[in-house]
Parts: C-alpha cells; structure tokens; sequence
C-alpha cells in the first residue's frame, strides 16, 4: 500500500476530487495548510505600506491506495492541478505499513 | 459665494422681552420669517454631517485600525464629535459667531445661547434668513466633525481621557477662531481676518481640513509612533468597514458641501453636482496612480482617493464648474497618492491614519485650487474683475494663517493634555489593545 501525500493550490481542489473519483479513489482526506516553496509568499500593500506574507495558502489531499493504483493517483494529480505556473505543488509518496477499518476491524487492501 | 452670518434680527425678542407679549409681537412682525424649505434642507443637511461622523468616520477610521483597536478609535471619534457639541452651546458658537469681535474671535454675548430664541435667525447669502437654531446646530456639527478627524494621526497609542482634554483645549484655542476668522461676515472692520481678506472657503477646507490635518501631524510628532512602527506589520483590519465608512461620508459631505449654502437654491445644486464628480474623478484617480507606480490598483486606494477628493472640493464646492472640480479631484488625489505612499514613508513619521497626508494635503490643494477653479474661464462662479493671481494669493495667505494657528494651537494643546492626564497608555496597554486596556471591551467576541 502507498500514502499519497499532495500539496496543491486550492482551486484546484473540486477537478482533482472528480479526476480522482473517475479513476477509482473511494476516500480523501483533505485540510487547508499554510506554506512556502519557490513561490515564496506575497506582498500586500496599504498606501505605500508593504507588507510580505511567505507563507501562501495550499490544500493538502492525503490519500491511502493498493500498490496497483498508486501511480495512477500520482500521474492524475499531477495533470489535473498543474497549470504550468511556479506554485503548484508537490506530490510526496510514502510506503504505508498498514491500514484498519475501526467500524469492521478489516485489515489491509480491503480497509481501504 | 462665501458664508455671511450677521446677528440674527430676531435675537431682539430676547428672553427679556417674551414677558411682555405685545411687544414681543411687535418685533416679530418687522423680522425676517425663515423659509420652511431652506430650513428643512439645514436640518436635513445637519443631519447628514452628523452621519458623516457617527458611523461614517469612526468606521472609516476604526476599519483602518488593528482588531484590538477598534473601538478606542470608534469610541474617541464619537466622544470628541459629544465633546465639541456641549462646548459649542456653552461658547464656541458665540466665540465664532457671536456677533462683532475683532479679526479673531466674535465675542461672549452668546455664551450659553443668551438670548437665542425659536423666532431668532440667522442671514444667509441673500436676503433669505434661516432659524438660528438651525444654523447653531449645522455649524455644531463641522466643529463636531474637524475634532474627530485630529484623532486619525494619534489612534492605537492615544489614552481616551488625553484625547478629551486635548478636544477641548484644542477647540478653543483654534477651532473657534479660525471658525471666526474665515466665516464670521459682521461687515467693514468686524468680519473674520480672512473672511475680510476675501478668502474663498465654501464648506471648510480651510477651517475643518487643513486645520485637523496639520493640528494632526503636529500631535502625532509630539505623541511619537505606535510600539513596533514601521517595522511590524500593523495592516486594517477591515476594509468592508472603512468602505462602508467611505461610503457614508460621501453621502453626508452632501450636506456639508450644500448645506454650507445655508439655502436650498441654485449655489446649493452646484455644489452637490461639485461633490459628485470631484470625488469619483478623485477616487479614479487615486486608483491610476498605484497602477502607474507599478502596484495594483486596491479598494483602500479608491477609497483614499474618494476622501481626498471630497475633502479638495470642500472650499471648492460652490466656487467652481464642474469640469473645474474634476481637474481639482484629480489633482489633489494624485498629490496625496504622492504624500501618503512616498512621502510619509521617507520621512517616517507615524500619521497613523493619513489625517495629515489626506485631509491637510488634500485641504491645501483644495484652498489654492480655489483660487484657480473660480475663474469664470475656467467654468467658475466669479465675476468678470476675478484676477486668479490675486485671489490665488489670499487663498495661499490664508492657508498659512491657518498653518501657523492649527501648529502653535495644537502644541499648547497637547501640552496641557500632558500635563493633565498624560499622553500615551502604557507599553501593556498599546501591546494589549486598547479596547481591553481603556474601555474593557473588545469588538469582536
């Protein structure tokens, strides 16, 4: 099993849901996170008063998957959330030891 | 067009003589009767100046201050705006136009309103007459308003009570005067000093504008900057609110720019076109110059640039066309577009608010625009002798006069201020806020 982790910008949240339930994803998990990467923060101004925030607001999607879809997911997050600009995102992939179903006790791929 | 006040005809019927009903009828039969139109359009126009402080300004104001500063800014622009209200009734309104003084203040014969009655009036431009009462009161509130406004420069530091003690010095010693000085008409020898100059100022640039923005910039140089300016970031908390806030002025300068006609006539109606396109060219244009500075143009600029247009087309508002108010908007929104993003930061001075960089800078180009927009080649109301050179002298004369009172003015203020209660809270309290720290309150829960 994999652990799909992947930063992306918030717009692109709904297409990368959509694009992920066509191909087989049954569940997300998703939060609102703060960070930086390349694209550093950005600047506000106030009559002439400037002020740099360098931290922007990304959406984290977290995703559990069998071995098989993994590079699926990946490949579909990768096309649906870029839009070729710096600031997209990164997507990270974890080996995932196990994973339980609390309301049935199922272990494994199944759980998921 | 300028203000003429003379001592209202029907003050004859003193409080001495209503004892004796015959004659009081006597009297009132000779005297002027005020038209019920001009004076329903007063009171409306009295009313609309109020909305401009209370909630206009403080949400102006308050939106551009720290959450945790919200309601000490709030709450010292309404009590300021209460303050000038008593003090106006008890003397300021006889000390500005009490009837013949000399060149700097009327005189105490109407201290506590001595002798002002429902039958007393006030003159107006023309041969028209308007309730005194109505005319106290309308007057009341553009001492009420210019108070309020000092307080955009030393907002987030200033304690309540320093700020009260400052209102009422302050507006003793140079409000009323300069109150008198450009408005008060008592004719050859008794008028204001610039009044009898022949300075234009048809709604205040002179006396509310330019005097809150300096007396501004003078009290937040003696107050020193807020903990932590420039370098923390100290961004408006809400900008809905100052664009309500921006709002609600615009629709109540109607009533200071109008309602200075002190008529519901012809002046009145140029002066309301005046007020519209000034600030939307204002406003505009605000907007153009962040871009042509290489920013985008923001809703804080609009709104910057609606105030600084209303507040150029004050003196303005009745003494020029429309075309001539665009080009005044325009400019003046420019200028301090200039003087609050590029200026101010230079010199590093903390003018927390702008009061100084939109409503002085704004005032003076007003005042000197004056002079140039009422040239009747330009679309203006003067006559066929106007000589722009001349009159640009005596408005520039003026704003000097203006200058040096609001500066010697606000530093004695400020001083006893001092000496009374202190100036700033305590490093706790500013850190803290100062809804929490003067008030006990907080405006968000």
């Amino acid at each position: 099993m994999k652990f799909i982790i992947a930063i992306i910008k918030p717009f692109k949240l709904d297409e990368v849901r959509e694009a992920l339930g066509a191909i087989g994803v049954a569940g997300m998990t998703v939060s609102e996170v703060k960070g930086f990467g390349r694209q550093k923060g950005q600047t506000e101004i106030y009559r002439g008063a400037e002020y740099s925030t360098n931290m922007l607001p990304k959406v984290k999607i977290e995703v559990a998957a069998p071995d098989e879809l993994a590079p699926k997911i990946v490949e579909t997050i990768q096309q649906v959330a870029s839009t070729e600009a710096i600031g997209d995102g990164k997507i990270f992939v974890l080996d995932l030891a196990s994973a339980v179903r609390i309301r049935t006790g199922e272990a494994g791929d199944t759980a998921l | 067009m300028n203000r003429t006040i003379l001592g209202g005809a029907g003050a004859l019927t003193a409080s001495l003589f209503a004892a004796i009903p015959a004659f009081a009828q006597e009297a009132a039969a000779a005297a002027p009767v005020p038209n019920p139109g001009n004076n329903a359009w007063m009171m409306t126009s009295t009313i609309l100046v109020l909305l401009m402080i209370l909630p206009g300004l403080a949400l102006f104001y308050g939106g551009l201050t720290r959450s945790k500063n919200m309601l000490s800014t709030m709450t010292q622009v309404g009590a300021a705006a209460a303050v000038a209200m008593l003090l106006w009734v008890i003397y300021g309104y006889s000390m500005a136009f009490g009837g013949e003084g000399n060149a700097f203040i009327s005189n105490f014969s109407k201290v506590f309103l001595a002798g002002v009655t429902p039958d007393s009036t006030a003159a107006t431009f023309s041969d028209e007459v308007i309730t005194e009462y109505v005319f106290i009161s309308f007057q009341m509130t553009f001492a009420a308003i210019t108070a309020a406004l000092v307080f955009g420069a030393t907002v987030e530091r200033m304690k309540f009570s320093a700020a009260m003690v400052f209102v009422i010095v302050w507006l003793t010693i140079v409000y009323f005067p300069i109150a008198h000085m450009v408005w008060y008409d008592g004719g050859e020898g008794t008028s204001g000093l610039m009044f009898g100059w022949g300075a234009l100022d048809f709604a205040g640039g002179t006396v509310v504008h330019i005097n809150a923005g300096v007396s501004a910039l003078v009290a937040c140089f003696i107050l020193g900057k807020r903990k932590g300016f420039p370098t923390e970031p100290m961004p408006p908390h809400s900008l809905t609110l100052t664009m309500v806030g921006t709002g609600l002025l615009w629709v109540g300068w109607f009533g200071f720019n109008a309602g200075s006609e002190l008529e519901a006539d012809g002046t009145a109606g140029l002066a309301m076109i005046n007020t519209f396109v000034a600030t939307a060219a204002a406003g505009l244009f605000w907007m153009l110059a962040e871009r042509l500075a290489g920013h985008k143009g923001s809703a804080l600029g609009f709104c910057s640039g609606i105030i600084a247009g209303l507040v150029a087309v004050t003196p303005a508002a009745g003494n020029s066309g429309p075309f001539g108010a665009i080009v005044l908007g325009a400019v003046a929104s420019i200028v301090c577009f200039i003087m609050v993003s590029k200026v101010k930061p230079a010199l590093g001075y903390d003018d927390s608010l702008d009061a100084f960089g939109i409503h002085g800078v704004g005032g003076m180009i007003g005042a000197i625009g004056t002079g140039i927009v009422y040239s009747p080649a330009l679309g203006g109301p003067g006559g066929d002798d106007f000589v722009m050179a001349t009159q640009v002298w005596i408005q520039l004369k003026s704003v000097i006069v203006s200058i040096l009172l609001a500066g010697v003015g606000t530093v004695i203020a400020i001083f006893v201020a001092k000496l009374i209660t202190g100036l700033r809270v305590s490093e706790e309290v500013e850190h803290e806020g100062l809804d929490i720290g003067e008030h006990g309150e907080r405006a968000y829960n």
